[in-house]
């Protein structure tokens, strides 16, 4: 569409300023994080040098180290999971002719109005039963599961052409083959875009995690940021600060590269 | 061949297909299905220490809620929260998208930045709000200090308190509304414009009678996530305000959770959870009511 001059400044204008005010908030962080105690009262908002002094602190203050990987471990292991459970479900409904298959659709569609809290009493006794406090099958295997990411799966399999499949059975190709062979490579893209959610997601966790961690053994960076804060609140903002930038950058990083791709994907999922 | 043999084989579809969906089901059944039961269950019972049920009461827990003053603190509290927090988050993150969805150079840079609030986890979000409400250090009371004007005292102040989680929240949800809504605005096809062009519309008459009504399911989605999930929120009450002052940023799920697991009162715990599903399951119900006649689908 051609844009007249006068519009196309006032249209950069609009985006530079509300831009700006949205990313102020991690800006901000990210310049206290190198910023002395003194500085931080003063109330600048450039720090004088680029010192790394609040990080080195804050990985001797907090395991922070082992948070981050019990962070990638519990994340990595949720995406994975996701992907195979959440697909072999949705292959089961788009390649699967069988009694019941709408009921156990609509099973499916049901545990999307049941809010997790809802449920996370029970959960937490089941946790304590199987002995999984402190574990990583704890932490990750109740998400495995999930409707959303079946139904996004599902739309993108039922994009796959009947002939396809029609043709794999005729040349012998098994149930799991096609599956394998066939429909995951080419749904490349909706698998990506439910992992890039499945990681950011179980990262991001705070709650879950809060109540089936007691120890330091599995906790993740999440918990370790509330157990920062309540440390050092009243003295050295820095540091906290700097904890703050060490958790969001893995995050912020697979956004900024994958932020095409999700914002396709999540679309298509939720428009049927 | 035996009949039952010839159905046993008849039905090897459904017994492959079972095979399939067996994790999802079995995962569902233990972790979703299971415990939304026992959360019924008990909430007729009050429960021992480790949360057995111990002494049938009906629906006493349900009588002693709806009459205690601080679970209605607690239900306002969140009627409030919802009203301050969707509205805004949307209208900003469609505001957001409209402008996004230009086709200028660099617009992949603002994109990145609208969405960088979804990378950022509820925790470190909470954490950096803060330090942006301290009152001696934050930059709001600077700000105010700078414009003359008398200091907040944002998180501590109970007028306050819910305003200022209400603020940060909006915040955190932006770059996740800002995505779908942009993904919507891209699907929309390109002639629908093209033809309108021809007859000389202008910016504000395209987006009212094209933009918006073919963004209708997108927007109808978004709408109904945020609710459910302005109905969960828990980690930035807990770093911001646990809960108070004087209880007035107690929402439903922090107050399930310290019901729960600070005062192990278990089954008055789990009657709120039955209430927080029924509040999700009738704005679900309602929404999808509303939105088959309302929303445009392609």
């Amino acid at each position: 569409m051609k844009m007249g001059l006068a519009s196309k400044i006032w249209i950069y204008f609009l985006l530079i300023a509300t831009s700006a005010f949205v990313f102020f908030p991690v800006l901000y962080a990210f310049m206290i994080s190198f910023m002395t105690g003194p500085e931080i009262i003063q109330g600048k908002f450039f720090p004088e040098s680029i010192s790394f002094e609040n990080y080195s602190k804050v990985f001797s203050r907090l395991p922070l180290l082992s948070y981050l990987l019990n962070s990638f471990i519990v994340s990595v292991s949720v995406m994975l999971g996701q992907l195979v459970v959440c697909s072999l479900a949705a292959y089961a409904f788009v390649f699967f002719k069988f009694k019941g298959r709408d009921f156990i659709f609509f099973l499916f569609i049901s545990t999307m109005m049941i809010p997790w809290e809802a449920t996370m009493i029970p959960n937490v006794f089941t946790i304590r039963k199987l002995d999984w406090f402190n574990t990583y099958q704890g932490l990750t295997l109740p998400f495995f599961a999930l409707a959303f990411g079946t139904f996004l799966l599902r739309q993108h399999f039922l994009t796959i052409p009947k002939e396809l499949h029609e043709a794999s059975q005729i040349a012998g190709l098994s149930r799991f083959r096609f599956f394998w062979r066939v429909v995951l490579p080419i749904s490349k893209t909706s698998l990506v875009t439910l992992g890039a959610y499945g990681f950011l997601t179980t990262w991001n966790m705070y709650l879950w995690p809060l109540l089936i961690t007691t120890n330091q053994s599995v906790r993740t960076v999440q918990i370790g940021l509330k157990q920062l804060q309540s440390q050092e609140i009243a003295t050295e903002w820095g540091v906290v600060m700097a904890g703050v930038i060490v958790v969001i950058i893995p995050t912020l990083l697979l956004l900024f590269l994958g932020q095409k791709q999700l914002q396709k994907g999540l679309s298509q999922g939720a428009l049927k | 061949m035996t009949r039952i043999g010839r159905v046993w084989r008849k039905s090897v579809d459904g017994r492959t297909a079972a095979l399939y969906l067996l994790p999802s089901i079995i995962l569902f059944s233990v972790f979703v299905f299971y415990p939304m039961f026992r959360t019924i269950y008990l909430s007729f019972f009050l429960t021992d220490q480790t949360g057995n049920a111990a002494i049938m009461v009906g629906f006493e827990n349900f009588v002693y809620l709806l009459g205690s003053s601080e679970f209605q603190n607690s239900m306002k509290a969140t009627g409030l929260f919802v009203l301050y927090t969707v509205p805004i988050t949307i209208i900003l993150a469609l505001f957001f998208a409209l402008l996004a969805n230009e086709k200028l150079k660099g617009i992949g840079f603002f994109r990145t930045m609208y969405s960088s609030t979804m990378g950022i986890s509820v925790a470190a979000s909470s954490v950096i709000w803060l330090f942006m409400f301290n009152p001696s250090i934050g930059m709001f009371n600077r700000l105010l200090g700078v414009l003359n004007l008398p200091q907040i005292q944002w998180l501590l102040d109970p007028e306050w308190a819910l305003l200022s989680v209400s603020i940060s929240t909006i915040w955190m949800n932006i770059g996740f509304s800002f995505l779908i809504l942009l993904g919507g605005l891209q699907n929309i096809d390109e002639h629908l414009y093209e033809s309108s062009r021809i007859d000389g519309a202008g910016y504000f008459y395209r987006l009212r009678r094209i933009t918006l009504p073919m963004l209708s399911p997108t927007l109808f989605f978004i709408i109904t996530i945020s609710l459910i999930n302005a109905f969960q929120t828990f980690g930035q009450i807990d770093i911001l305000t646990k809960g108070g002052p004087s209880q007035s940023t107690n929402l439903i799920v922090y107050s399930i959770y310290r019901e729960a697991f600070i005062n192990y009162q278990f089954g008055t715990a789990s009657a709120q959870a039955v209430i927080l599903f029924l509040i999700i399951l009738i704005v679900t119900i309602l929404q999808f009511k509303l939105g088959e006649r309302k929303v445009h689908y392609q």
